[in-house]
């Protein structure tokens, strides 16, 4: 067990146990051992971090603290004294707080009233609490704001101030810069080294290397549903880090210079989106080309328009006949048409969500390579041939090494990284001319991760065109060739991605850099 | 023919109450995410309950208790299949309507064709004495106000109270509700069970106070009308209370036109309610943003905690 | 303070065997208990009652034969209906499909009354589905172009249809020579189907077009794409639209399909057992087949069973007056029960039900 002994220790527990300890949690799921035997200690007054790749456990063991999951087996102890959380009420009341990586924030009502739902008190003392904890903690929102309004670094400090208007003893936060771009990463950490200076303790929960040296006293890594090691992570150099998180060095995607005289294989010109709801972020007046044998990166924090650009790249939204040359494939207008017109043209798609989007659930692998792959011969006369489906889904399975027991089992019984080789593997196996595929290794486990980005680029050799969608910035400058920024609805021009770095990009995606940059991409 | 008039708009009062109690608690049944699509069974279960009970003692209070009781008691069974058992929604609610439309024939066999005498109507002194308003605004039976009464109480509810809130993002969203400590499943529990008893209220009123007898199938459609009429509302309850008026004047346009001396055939009279329902349920669904933005994002899906 | 669950439920990743045979036995069990206890409450011999509604019409030839005759009907709308239920699309609005089928097809042999030409019955029969899918045609356009809820809108089709045929019978399509009975000419024998199994017992040849769309059914749910995308529309309406399958052209298949089958069933009676057209020309089978079809588990094997089980509780009702002194509104209630038990024991075959484990230290 760790404790580190640097750190100013808070008001500490009588009888001198530490804040939160696990013993022996056990957590499992029809298809996987999720946590076995996890001890865990985290002492008042510190930031601990458990770290791990997707698919660790870390999201497991975060449910069974906070009462949202019960585990199988072993014991937890708040204060030393032994408990079972049996909901995120009870987990409230022993004094536990968490910030969710997707965030349970409601889009239709103010920030005050959000927090109302939540802390007792009138709204008007509220937003007098929200603005004072906000201005000691530097977490600046407005109370009386409409949270679809918000951005998402604006809405997650509404979550940590909702956090703290309940006076936690320890605060959890789950993957809290996945969503947040580099700019905002610092003020962040500055926010929660002031909090832990006040005596609360914080669990916090990544898989970022680097960011748990430079944040966290102490460290519990997982891999596979196992401790496999507890650390201090300043005094571990993030090769040894990364060597208890995956047992192995990163793997690195060989990704040789694109060539530059492909044709021009999808077009968008002054492309824009007029959704009424105010959830949604439209497209505005969005331009940019994809060659043949190049990848074409989209940066932007989450909540730009990147969901609007791939579903009206996808045929999933359409325009009306008039605008039909708003984007053009292969030099054929195809914004008027459905998506099953535009994969007849040679369009491959690979949306962010795989399950209940880019696969049916309740379905086999089999009738999931159906979905899409059905031009590949696997109907006739308006039936479906079974043969022809069942060599495709095989053929895929072992293509993408996907782990499963075989073409009969379910899209739902395989785990994110499977589903998404399975169904890159789909959308690779249709030979397509462009392929759009958006947040390609989201959830998904380190191997796995190289596996689909490899694969990327060699169909980019192959001659296809590609863009790629993505919220992080080291897999957009691993895998791409240019890189355009989205910034509330908008693109920037296209950045040489060999010639340019991570700092401009993000500052672009903050919109830190002029907006002419933003509009002269339209000309 | 004045007279006329006044008397059709003033019953119009009286034909919109049942369908505006009924479609008031389906509006806070639907606010919470659940659709229930059992609302003519349930005001015919209490039709029948509420019009054998005024029929035996002769209390009106009772009646309405009763029929309350039995809409409240069939939505619990809906509440079951649909909370605990996790059925599908639209599925469960034909069940439970089809089960009540069954039952309520079943228990009141023996009353079919029966009358009971009106209830009495509260005249307010003095108001009720001036023209053309009077009649028709101050001199209507206890429920024309109590429903007006709680579609204003339910709008307050809803927009001004903490458990208003609460209800509302139940029904954006009961998964994120569920992570910040709210109970979706009680939530829902309880405003299907509100539903039930508004239903149950509506139900009661169409065979105590507006026919008054009991004929089996009397609902005649109305529960249907008043699902329709919370999709015309945008689920507010204000504009509920507008549009169940403007039904109640439809519904008595047979004698409307009587009235007025024109002869139109019975068969468009007798069509008018269902075809409207149609067309007004058209026109407002066709502004697909509108609806998307004022539905309860969740509507129609279960809830299942994450374990 | 705190309510606990006791137990959770967690989906099941294969389908329960035992689920898919034990979940129409415990339906039937319960409702038979339920039915038990509430007819001994309002008096009745609940042995008579039970007795009346599931053994009885099973005892005799005439009885059978009266079962296929509902169970026809029942049967040819469910398999419709399933088809269009799996896709999630909400066509509770068979009834009035039956009924415009029944009046359009009348039109033929209420026009040509002496006639005797083979091509009657053929035309009945086509006009008949075509009437049924124009009604149901009517919701599907409503809903793909403004969006409306098409439970809603075939409901009210509905209570059209039956205000409509009410105006006909009593009206334009009265029989002038029949005493002012609500009813029209009795149909030529040539606008009839064939009757067999004996004199007396009214079965008779739709049953025939009941079992050929059985089977088109089942070829069309188990081996053709067309349904497959209808399936992924129903189930994730998400991935449909990322595969390109058009929702709205899965409304109208759905929509169309189940008018057509409700029409032909609407000629099966007015051209079976009815021979006419009157103010009542079913039973309410157009709300009775949504059960069957979900008693059937939404598929066409399934229906016929569950189409058959409902119609000797028709039948049952049918009888239940004379024998047990109870209306046959009774036999709605039955209706009613069975889904009602279905949908709580269905859950059984989707979720497994674990319990969770106990407190350590009470909350």
């Amino acid at each position: 067990m760790t404790s580190n002994p640097a750190v100013q220790v808070g008001e500490a527990p009588r009888n001198g146990a530490p804040l939160l300890s696990l013993s022996g949690i056990t957590k499992r799921y029809p298809a996987v051992v999720a946590n076995e035997n996890i001890d865990l200690d985290v002492s008042a007054g510190e930031i601990h971090a458990v770290l791990g790749e997707n698919g660790a456990g870390k999201s497991t063991l975060m449910k069974i603290i906070f009462g949202v999951a019960q585990p199988d087996a072993g014991t937890i102890y708040w204060q030393g004294h032994p408990v079972r959380i049996d909901s995120p009420a009870h987990a409230r009341e022993l004094g536990i707080s968490m910030v969710f990586q997707h965030f349970s924030l409601f889009e239709a009502i103010t920030v005050a009233e959000n927090i109302s739902l939540t802390v007792p008190g009138t709204l008007k003392e509220l937003s007098r609490r929200i603005r004072e904890t906000g201005q000691e903690f530097g977490l600046k929102v407005e109370p009386a704001a409409l949270v679809c309004n918000l951005s998402v670094g604006q809405r997650q400090r509404v979550e940590i101030i909702r956090c703290l208007l309940q006076e936690p003893k320890l605060l959890i936060l789950d993957e809290p810069t996945s969503v947040l771009p580099p700019p905002n990463v610092e003020q962040l950490f500055e926010t929660l080294r002031r909090l832990v200076a006040k005596g609360m303790s914080i669990l916090y929960i990544s898989h970022k290397l680097e960011e748990i040296r430079s944040l966290c006293h102490s460290a519990t890594i997982l891999r596979q549903g196992r401790v496999s090691g507890h650390v201090i992570p300043a005094e571990t150099s993030s090769h040894a880090l990364a060597s208890l998180m995956i047992g192995r060095d990163l793997p690195k995607t060989a990704h040789p210079p694109a060539r530059q005289d492909g044709a021009v294989r999808l077009r968008v010109a002054n492309l824009s989106s007029h959704d009424p709801d105010p959830h949604i972020v439209n497209i505005d007046d969005l331009s940019l080309e994809v060659r043949s044998g190049e990848i074409l990166g989209i940066a932007g924090v989450s909540g730009n328009g990147q969901h609007m650009l791939s579903k009206m790249l996808s045929g999933e939204e359409v325009l009306a006949p008039s605008e039909k040359h708003r984007i053009e494939l292969m030099g054929t207008a195809v914004a008027h048409e459905n998506a099953g017109r535009r994969r007849n043209l040679g369009l491959s798609f690979v949306p962010e969500e795989r399950l209940g989007r880019g696969a049916v659930p309740p379905f086999s692998l089999a009738d999931n390579s159906l979905l899409t792959g059905h031009r590949m011969g696997m109907t006739g006369r308006g039936m479906v041939r079974n043969q022809p489906r069942d060599a495709f889904t095989d053929q895929c399975i072992a293509d993408m090494n996907v782990v499963c027991a075989g073409s009969k089992s379910n899209a739902a019984s395989l785990s994110g990284g499977n589903l998404q080789k399975f169904i890159v593997g789909r959308e690779i196996m249709m030979a397509p001319k462009v392929l759009v595929i958006a947040q390609p290794t989201w959830g998904i486990d380190v191997g796995a991760a190289a596996m689909v980005r490899q694969k990327l680029v060699d169909l980019r050799d192959t001659g296809t065109a590609i863009l790629l969608i993505s919220e992080e910035l080291e897999e957009l400058f691993e895998i791409s060739d240019r890189i355009v920024v989205m910034f509330k609805g908008r693109a920037s021009p296209a950045l040489d991605a060999r010639a340019t770095d991570a700092e401009t990009i993000g500052r672009m995606m903050i919109g830190d850099i002029a907006a002419p940059l933003f509009s002269e991409a339209a000309q | 023919m004045m007279d006329a008039l006044t008397f059709v708009v003033a019953g119009a009062f009286a034909m919109a109450t049942p369908l505006m109690l009924a479609a008031l608690g389906e509006l806070v049944t639907e606010r919470s995410g659940v659709l229930n699509l059992s609302v003519e069974g349930m005001m015919a279960i209490a039709a029948a309950i509420a019009f054998m009970t005024t029929h035996d003692t002769g209390s009106f209070l009772l009646g309405f208790a009763a029929g309350g009781v039995s809409g409240l008691l069939l939505s619990v069974v809906f509440a079951l299949l649909v909370l605990v058992f996790l059925a599908n929604q639209v599925v469960a609610g034909l069940a439970v309507g089809i089960l009540g439309l069954g039952l309520s024939a079943l228990l009141a066999r023996s009353y079919e064709g029966m009358t009971i005498l009106p209830m009495g109507k509260i005249t307010i002194p003095i108001l009720s004495d001036l023209p053309l308003v009077g009649p028709i605004l101050f001199r209507q039976d206890v429920m024309v106000y109590l429903a007006i009464g709680s579609a204003i109480t339910l709008a307050w509810f809803l927009f001004k109270t903490k458990r208003g809130l609460v209800l509302r993002v139940v029904g954006e969203n009961p998964q994120a509700a569920h992570s910040i400590g709210l109970r979706p499943i009680r939530v829902r529990f309880i405003a299907v069970l509100f539903g039930g008893l508004m239903a149950g209220l509506g139900g009661a009123y169409v065979s105590i106070v507006l026919t008054p007898l009991w004929s089996q199938g009397m609902i005649a459609g109305r529960g249907w009308i008043a699902v329709a009429l919370v999709v015309f509302a945008c689920w507010r309850p204000i504009r509920l209370t507008v549009g169940a008026y403007l039904f109640g004047v439809v519904l008595l346009l047979d004698l409307a036109i009587q009235a007025l001396g024109l002869s139109i055939p019975s068969v468009i009279l007798t069509c008018m309610p269902y075809a409207l329902t149609i067309v007004v349920l058209t026109i407002v669904s066709s502004d697909a943003s509108r609806i998307r933005l004022n539905a309860p994002v969740s509507l129609g899906e279960n809830f299942r905690p994450a374990n | 303070m705190n309510i606990r669950q006791p137990f959770v439920l967690v989906p099941r990743q294969r389908q329960s065997r035992i689920a898919l045979i034990a979940v129409p036995l415990v339906t039937i069990s319960l409702t038979v208990i339920a039915a038990f206890f509430l007819f001994a409450g309002l008096g009745a011999d609940p042995g008579i009652v039970l007795y009346t509604f599931f053994i009885e019409p099973l005892s005799s030839a005439y009885n059978l034969g009266e079962v296929l005759i509902k169970a026809s009907p029942l049967i040819l709308i469910a398999q419709g209906l399933a088809i269009s239920f799996r896709a999630k699309v909400w066509n509770i609005g068979a009834e009035g499909q039956l009924i415009i089928g029944a009046i359009c097809a009348s039109l033929i042999p209420i026009y040509w009354s002496h006639s005797d030409s083979m091509l009657m019955l053929p035309g009945m029969i086509l006009i008949g589905a075509a009437a049924g899918m124009v009604w149901a045609g009517i919701a599907a356009l409503l809903r793909t172009r403004f969006n409306a809820s098409e439970v809603i809108v075939t409901l009210m089709l509905t209570e059209i249809a039956r205000q409509l045929l009410y105006f006909l019978v009593t009206g334009p399509l009265r029989d002038p020579m029949g005493y002012n009975f609500p009813q029209s000419v009795l149909f030529p024998s040539a606008a009839l189907y064939p009757t067999f199994g004996g004199v007396g017992v009214r079965a008779n040849l739709s049953i025939f077009i009941t079992l050929a769309v059985t089977i088109i059914c089942w070829v069309f749910v188990s081996k053709s794409f067309a349904s497959f995308k209808l399936l992924v529309g129903g189930t994730t309406p998400a991935a449909a639209r990322y595969a390109g399958f058009l929702p709205k052209q899965a409304v109208w298949i759905s929509l169309l399909i189940g008018g057509a089958v409700a029409g032909l069933a609407g000629v099966g009676e007015i051209a079976g057992p009815i021979g006419k057209l009157q103010r009542i020309i079913s039973p309410g089978y157009g709300f009775a087949a949504i059960i069957v079809a979900f008693l059937g588990g939404l598929n066409p094997i399934g229906i016929v069973f569950a189409g058959m089980l409902m119609a000797v509780v028709y039948v049952g009702g049918d009888n239940s007056l004379v024998t047990a002194n109870i209306p046959a509104s009774a036999s709605v209630v039955f209706q009613g029960l069975l889904l009602v038990f279905y949908l709580a024991t269905a859950v059984f075959a989707r979720y497994e039900i674990r319990r969770a484990p106990p407190p350590l230290i009470p909350a």
